[in-house]
């Protein structure tokens, strides 16, 4: 069992030597065990919408769960919700800085992919990054300490909110321009057809995005060279200020792919989300690409800089969280079939606010990135990269 | 598109080991059975005579129309014309791209026509038959999003080359170059390498037009990431693009429309060129002259006159745009104290105008006479082909702006 980080915590401040790395990330990984429950009973759950479908038939609404999945899915979601409004207050009291894009609200769609792909399959995003990275492995403290620019963060400090990666786990980013991730997810399917993986790539863009060119090239592209892309539009019906109403002469996204089939899914039911994943990666690996439409909502303005109010009323944000809210609906899942009380329902809660909580005390150690950081990584070392001053003897700048 | 009617063959300049160089690790075994750089004589056959302009003038009066190099029939080959095999410089090209793809089965080539088609220059000419529909990949016309397929390939760990069509049309995918290709490493704290050789042929051709006219050389040089190389003989040409494949950094190879059908012998044993490597062209003593690409022939020619006047003139060609090899270049400026810079870029903002600023920022101690920049106009080219002649740089201004240097 990984030491606890608060024991990590104390060791730190007692003796001179930092932390070990993988202790620290040991213990920042989820310490919620859902090994206490049961991963054998299955449990049917029935989609809360019908899936509406372009060109293609509908995957079946009755999606099977076993508890194990549920807790998981519950302590999840709730740790990517507590994470996100912590990094509301950090921006807040200007320890992150710059742009930063929240999560809140869509959880159930980065959470029900994971559950239908593998870490061999890659997922590909934008900005809105924080909570499909931590769901692909990446640690709460990488998260924090990369948003406030430390040198534990997982791009070094160096990215900052919009540029999350974990290579080895298969999340390629991160992309501060909107839509240009889609031909790059395109080109990760094409990869993965050359090397014969045997993999898909998710392609997440948002309903901003899916009025730009290059989607659509990416989109031709891959439909040619039946490459096994599922294009996935998080469909939180604002791209920043402008509702989709007024950006897209057709707002029904998932049609939008004309000859590729597409599938509108209820972005705020996790199950949903899940059974779509799986039906579109089966489709993706035989027959070329698809696309996926998350309806979903964001709580938060589009970044931090907005207040989200501008340009819709406080009782359309407060009326989807009370009816859609995706945690609510795990939990009510739950609580009806009696896998945990509500009592140990607060236990998780709890402890994932401490883990949150933890990871953002130990973001706040860390230390900022070395100058010399400022030029490792612009180039690749090694071959005729050596660069010299103009003697060839005496070295300009740092460059490792 | 473009004609071949350039030049017919610029033959006998064998490959060039500058002295000074640390880096022939590259060269695998080669340079030890290189003899001595000889220069080859070339005959210049002139269209349109040109006057004797007076020193006080900054330009001839009469251009050079259509000046076309070509072999002489009296010049003697060098010794090493027994070994090695003659080859157009698009052919090298294909060469150096062949042999890479051979030998790393994550090299592709993504780009228009370039597979069924065999290339609009006929660069990946027989490529597709050989490795197939998904290694030599036919796009759409789509520049934006396959440079980013490009990208993102390479961000999984495969080598593609991706060519423009024209290098005018990767402005369609400068958000993607610039940002992703040469950020990536960046921003993901050196988890991702995007190792792409983007390629394409530029330059001022005959009256293409101004769209079909760009210099894509100064819009890329400040992206941080980037390298930038560019080819003028078919000897380097093969050398950068392996060298090119072979980089885990981008890299940027500017060729030119005009150059395409430039004949040379080359050794038949396997070699790589140094990416940031400057190519000795000339050497000489009275003042350095900083050269690349297509320009480095009208330089070659102005040289004739200029030896003729009684000049030495140091010739290098560049090569590395980014970086810039201030080793070579720095060396030649200790030697001769003068400096004449001949670009096809632009006036504003090219590579002469950077490479300008970094000489002087390095070399200002050594200088006997400020740095001549002969860039293009900055002008949209012209179609009208006398118009265009005037928009580059044409060898009597090289010889008269050497002229005005060495008072």
């Amino acid at each position: 069992m990984a030491p606890s980080l608060s024991k990590l915590l104390r060791t730190a401040a007692t003796t001179a030597k930092p932390p070990s790395w993988n202790g620290l990330r040991a213990a920042c990984t989820r310490s919620i065990s859902s090994e206490s429950y049961s991963d054998k009973t299955t449990i049917t759950v029935e989609t809360n919408l019908p899936f509406t479908t372009h060109q293609c038939e509908p995957p079946s609404r009755i999606v099977e769960t076993t508890p194990a999945e549920l807790m998981k899915f519950y302590a999840d979601m709730f740790t990517m919700r507590r994470m996100e409004i912590a990094a509301d207050s950090l921006y807040k009291s200007k320890l992150i800085r710059g742009f930063c894009h929240l999560y809140d609200g869509q959880e159930a769609v980065c959470t029900g992919m994971e559950a239908a792909l593998t870490r061999k399959d890659c997922i590909i995003t934008a900005y809105r990054d924080h909570c499909l990275f931590y769901g692909r492995g990446g640690t709460l403290l990488e998260v924090f300490a990369e948003l406030m620019g430390r040198k534990d963060g997982c791009s070094h400090g160096k990215g900052g909110s919009m540029h999350f990666y974990k290579k080895e786990n298969g999340f390629y980013g991160g992309h501060g321009i909107v839509g240009a991730q889609v031909p790059l997810g395109c080109g990760l399917a094409f990869a993965q057809k050359y090397s014969k993986a045997e993999a898909v790539t998710f392609a997440l863009y948002g309903d901003g995005a899916a009025n730009q060119g290059q989607l659509f090239e990416a989109l031709n592209m891959s439909a040619l060279w039946n490459l096994p892309a599922v294009l996935v539009c998080e469909n939180n019906h604002y791209g920043m200020g402008t509702a989709e109403w007024r950006a897209a002469k057709s707002p029904a996204y998932y049609k939008r792919g004309d000859y590729a089939p597409g599938l509108k899914v209820d972005g705020m039911d996790v199950f949903a989300v899940k059974q779509a994943a799986k039906f579109a990666k089966e489709h993706a690996l035989k027959n070329g690409p698809i696309i996926l439409e998350m309806d979903t909502y964001r709580y938060h303005g589009h970044s931090m800089s907005d207040p989200g109010s501008t340009y819709r009323t406080r009782d359309e944000i407060s009326g989807v969280r009370q009816e859609r809210d995706p945690i609510e609906r795990v939990r009510k899942l739950v609580l009806a079939h009696n896998i945990a009380t509500p009592a140990e329902l607060k236990d998780i809660e709890k402890e994932a606010k401490k883990e949150v909580d933890d990871a953002i005390a130990l973001a706040k150690e860390c230390s900022l990135p070395d100058s010399s950081e400022l030029f490792s990584h612009v180039y690749v070392k090694g071959f005729g990269t050596e660069a010299f001053g103009a003697d060839r003897k005496e070295l300009k700048g740092l460059l490792p | 598109m473009a004609s071949s009617a350039m030049a017919q063959g610029v033959g006998g300049i064998t490959a060039l080991m500058p002295s000074f160089s640390s880096s022939n690790r590259l060269q695998l075994g080669f340079s030890k059975h290189l003899p001595e750089w000889k220069r080859s004589s070339i005959a210049i056959r002139l269209d349109a005579s040109f006057s004797q302009s007076s020193n006080s003038r900054k330009r001839a009066s009469k251009l050079v129309t259509s000046a076309v190099v070509v072999k002489d029939e009296t010049a003697t080959s060098p010794a090493t014309s027994k070994t090695g095999h003659e080859l157009l410089l698009f052919e090298a090209l294909r060469e150096g791209l062949d042999e890479e793809m051979e030998r790393d089965p994550r090299v592709c080539v993504v780009g228009e026509d370039v597979g069924h088609y065999g290339g609009s220059y006929k660069v990946t000419k027989g490529m597709a038959e050989k490795y197939g529909d998904l290694r030599v990949l036919d796009t759409p016309i789509a520049e934006n999003s396959f440079t980013g397929m490009g990208v993102g390939a390479a961000m999984t760990g495969l080598r593609p080359v991706i060519e423009g069509m024209n290098m005018g049309f990767l402005l369609l995918a400068f958000n993607q170059i610039s940002n992703n290709c040469g950020m990536l490493h960046y921003t993901s704290g050196g988890q991702f390498t995007i190792p792409v050789v983007i390629r394409g042929p530029g330059g001022v051709g005959r009256q293409l037009g101004a769209e079909h006219s760009q210099r894509l050389e100064s819009y890329f040089q400040s992206v941080p990431g980037l390298q930038m190389v560019a080819c003028s003989t078919p000897y380097n040409a093969k050398g950068l693009m392996k060298a090119a494949i072979r980089s885990e950094n981008p890299v940027i190879l500017f060729e030119h429309v005009l150059l395409y059908n430039l004949k040379e012998k080359i050794p038949d044993e396997e070699y790589v060129c140094c990416l940031e490597e400057a190519e000795m062209v000339r050497p000489g003593a009275d003042v350095t002259i900083l050269t690349y690409s297509r320009m480095r022939y009208h330089v070659m020619q102005a040289a004739k006159t200029l030896v003729n006047k009684g000049y030495d003139p140091e010739i290098i060609d560049i090569r590395s745009l980014k970086p810039f090899d201030l080793h070579t270049i720095g060396n030649s400026i200790k030697k001769t104290h003068r400096v004449l810079i001949v670009e096809e870029c632009m006036r504003t903002g090219g590579i002469g105008a950077s490479l300008r600023a970094a000489i002087i920022e390095n070399f200002w101690d050594y200088l006997d006479a400020p740095i001549m920049c002969l860039s293009s106009q900055d002008v949209p080219t012209p179609y009208a082909g006398t118009l265009e002649d005037w928009t580059v740089v044409q060898p009597p201004q090289i010889v008269s702006a050497v002229e005005q240097i060495c008072q």
